[in-house]
């Protein structure tokens, strides 16, 4: 389970995130929701460890260890990922090459031994039809001339190969059209489990309409202004924030 | 398993060099005085008992040295060398001034052993450290010679040549470069030490690579090798020179040359893997590695490739070349130079063309990482009657951090209208954002930034022999290491 409390964050001295506390238990999926540039993507970043941000103030754990004095692998080994807004190419990397380095560094720190490479391309294949990859992604460099559609559902393959204990979606159905938005929605609802959860950051209720949140936050200057149930993110996708900001005072 | 044999082979290898040269009994004179002269050359070569006309040939190459001047062209910053300081000749038998066991060596080689899993004793030995072995009289040498010489090869250290087969030494020695070529290829036609000699006959396709054997030799060729290979008509031969752990070296400036001539219808494969010492991490110590390559596709339908992996040395000056001088020849260039900390490399090749038909292919893949400088440097000539030359060059470039510096100076000198000469560059970085994506998946900033680069130099390494790629993947990652972060 992750706590974060009164999370203070800043980026080159300019503090983004200002005090945020939010739980979320096994077996929950969150939606982070807000206007742009209130601090989602910054949050997402702190959570995985991008040296770019600051911790300034207050506390995250995760089951019960301290996250902030994890190293980014560590929380990865640790069980959090993190589905890329912006997923980078690595030219030159095949896929294979860099989801064996992943998967048998996670094997390694829980104490299992490297799998074969027979063992690996049948998990490969296993998890390729799970999310509906193409096999010849699969091939790629990482991400290298991947459209922008590839490019998610190429973020949810990695998700199902690693399967994390918290899965962070950043924007994950920003750039997809209708049916890659379905894949990569179906994908991730098949790869949740009753003991693992999910924040998902995301602008738009269409995502949710396959990943359905529990709970809802809408995060507005760095704070969580409100949060509620499922019905808040149909209600933000009529009304905007407009009224939330009223309600918080400006 | 593997590398416990490697470890015997090599042993044995080391055990048998005491006789190599015939020296046990002159053990009072093994290392001659400093500096350079003409009765220095004299020496040597008395030393080696060798016949007149190579003595010629030396004080030639020496008398014409002394009018040249250490070339300066290069993007190298390089301290002056005074040649009067270096012993020109010492007995390989004996460890001078070397450490006297591995507590003695520099530590962070040691720890870079370790961390190739290079064994103990093996250890020792690239470390400079003498190994005192008392081995059985059969020696792997002998064994690789026999099934050798059931085809005709020869293959022996080019001293033996000298002796053994003096027409062929006489034949090709200084035809491919000659001794007026360059300020460096003067001073090791002057002072050579040893080296290989290679001749492959009519017709033989050399049975197995020529590698481990050489791994074994390595050790003792000296600071001015001399290799020799011939391959005659329908001849094939894979060579392969170097050694997958850093060594440590007393003898700082490395002067080198390497000449290759292939014959009609004939192949030759050379690979190098070259990481002599490159310095500490702040600069100081490290090899001049000055080397002059160059293979002549003299026959028809001869075919010439380079590929070479350069990790080490301080300051590395090389061009591996072909004159394609046969019509239809074909001749490649492969290689991933790295540089780090320090390091200076100016490396790249000359492809000259001069037969018709001639095609020429050049991938040129350099990594700078820390304060160092590495530059691409190559020329593509096609002359008045190398009719449809054909050249593609491609030459990339990866910096890691933003304190060293990639270049890339390509020459051509084109004199035929029907040449297609094709160039590509790229200069691209390893981005935070990578290794953050890395790291997020669980992978270690070592271990990033190591995928990203044999990712990146992986057309270069599938044309090593297959278990020389894997020591020189290896061998990339652990030369970046606290690259970034």
């Amino acid at each position: 389970m992750l706590e974060i409390k009164d999370l203070h964050a800043s980026i080159n001295g300019k503090e983004i995130l200002k005090g945020i506390d939010l739980i979320v238990k096994p077996g929950e999926a969150h939606a982070i929701m807000g206007p742009n540039g209130s601090g989602k993507s910054t949050l997402s970043s702190v959570l995985i460890g991008n040296p770019a941000f600051e911790v300034t103030k207050g506390s995250v754990t995760f089951y019960g260890k301290n996250l902030l004095d994890l190293s980014p692998e560590d929380r990865s080994h640790e069980g959090i990922f993190l589905s890329f807004q912006y997923p980078v190419e690595i030219p030159g990397v095949s896929m294979v090459n860099f989801m064996r380095a992943a998967v048998n560094e996670h094997r390694k720190y829980k104490g299992l031994p490297a799998l074969t490479a027979s063992e690996f391309l049948r998990l490969m294949r296993e998890k390729r039809e799970e999310v509906g990859l193409d096999s010849k992604l699969a091939n790629r460099s990482v991400n290298s001339g991947f459209s922008g559609g590839e490019k998610k559902r190429n973020e949810i393959y990695q998700m199902a190969m690693l399967e994390p204990r918290l899965s962070i979606l950043d924007e994950t159905d920003s750039g997809l059209d209708i049916d890659a938005l379905r894949i990569v929605g179906k994908g991730v609802s098949k790869l949740k489990r009753p003991d693992t959860s999910l924040i998902v950051i995301t602008h738009y209720q269409r995502l949710l309409d396959y990943i359905k949140p529990d709970i809802v936050h809408v995060l507005y200057q760095g704070k969580i202004v409100k949060t509620a149930g499922p019905e808040l993110a149909l209600e933000l996708e009529k009304k905007g924030y407009d009224w939330i900001k009223q309600e918080v005072g400006e | 398993m593997k590398q416990e044999k490697n470890y015997n082979q090599y042993v044995k290898g080391f055990t048998h060099e005491k006789y190599k040269y015939g020296f046990t009994t002159d053990v009072d004179s093994d290392i001659i005085d400093r500096g350079l002269s003409e009765d220095v050359v004299r020496l040597i070569s008395r030393k080696k008992e060798e016949p007149d006309w190579l003595l010629d040939f030396r004080l030639q190459a020496y008398r014409h040295w002394l009018t040249l001047k250490m070339p300066v062209w290069a993007h190298l910053r390089i301290p002056k060398i005074d040649y009067q300081a270096i012993s020109y000749y010492a007995n390989p038998l004996k460890k001078k001034n070397g450490p006297k066991s591995l507590d003695e060596v520099d530590p962070e080689l040691i720890k870079t052993f370790n961390k190739l899993g290079i064994p103990l004793e093996e250890q020792m030995s690239l470390g400079g450290v003498a190994v005192d072995a008392v081995m059985d009289s059969v020696s792997v040498k002998t064994t690789f010679k026999e099934s050798l010489m059931e085809k005709g090869i020869i293959f022996c250290s080019i001293s033996e040549a000298v002796r053994e087969h003096p027409d062929l030494v006489k034949k090709y020695l200084g035809s491919v470069v000659g001794y007026r070529d360059n300020f460096f290829a003067a001073l090791n036609s002057a002072v050579f030490s040893d080296g290989s000699f290679v001749y492959i006959p009519k017709g033989v396709r050399c049975p197995m690579e020529l590698s481990t054997y050489f791994r074994i030799n390595a050790q003792n060729t000296g600071q001015f090798e001399r290799t020799l290979i011939i391959a005659d008509d329908d001849a094939y031969v894979s060579y392969l020179e170097g050694c997958t752990a850093p060594m440590r070296d007393e003898n700082q400036l490395h002067a080198a040359i390497v000449e290759i001539i292939v014959h009609d219808r004939a192949e030759v494969k050379y690979s190098t893997v070259q990481n002599w010492y490159p310095g500490n991490a702040e600069g100081k110590g490290g090899v001049y590695n000055f080397v002059t390559k160059r293979g002549h596709c003299l026959g028809e339908s001869s075919k010439l490739s380079w590929t070479q992996v350069e990790t080490g040395s301080a300051i590395t000056w090389k061009y591996p070349s072909c004159i394609l001088s046969g019509d239809n020849s074909t001749a490649e260039f492969y290689s991933v130079a790295l540089t780090n900390n320090y390091q200076q490399a100016d490396t790249g090749t000359k492809m000259i063309h001069l037969g018709k038909n001639t095609h020429s292919t050049i991938v040129s893949k350099g990594i700078s990482a820390g304060k160092s400088e590495n530059s691409y440097r190559g020329l593509v000539r096609v002359s008045k009657n190398a009719v449809n030359a054909r050249n593609y060059s491609q030459c990339d470039s990866l910096l890691l951090g933003d304190k060293c510096g990639a270049h890339t100076f390509p020459y051509m000198d084109i004199h035929n209208d029907t040449a297609v000469v094709e160039h590509e560059a790229t200069t691209s970085k390893i981005s935070e954002e990578q290794i953050l994506y890395c790291n997020q998946r669980g992978i270690k900033t070592e271990d990033a930034v190591g995928l990203i680069v044999n990712g990146y130099a992986k057309d270069v390494l599938n044309k090593l022999p297959m278990e020389f790629a894997v020591e020189a993947q290896k061998l990339l990652s652990v030369s970046l290491e606290g690259s970034i972060g």
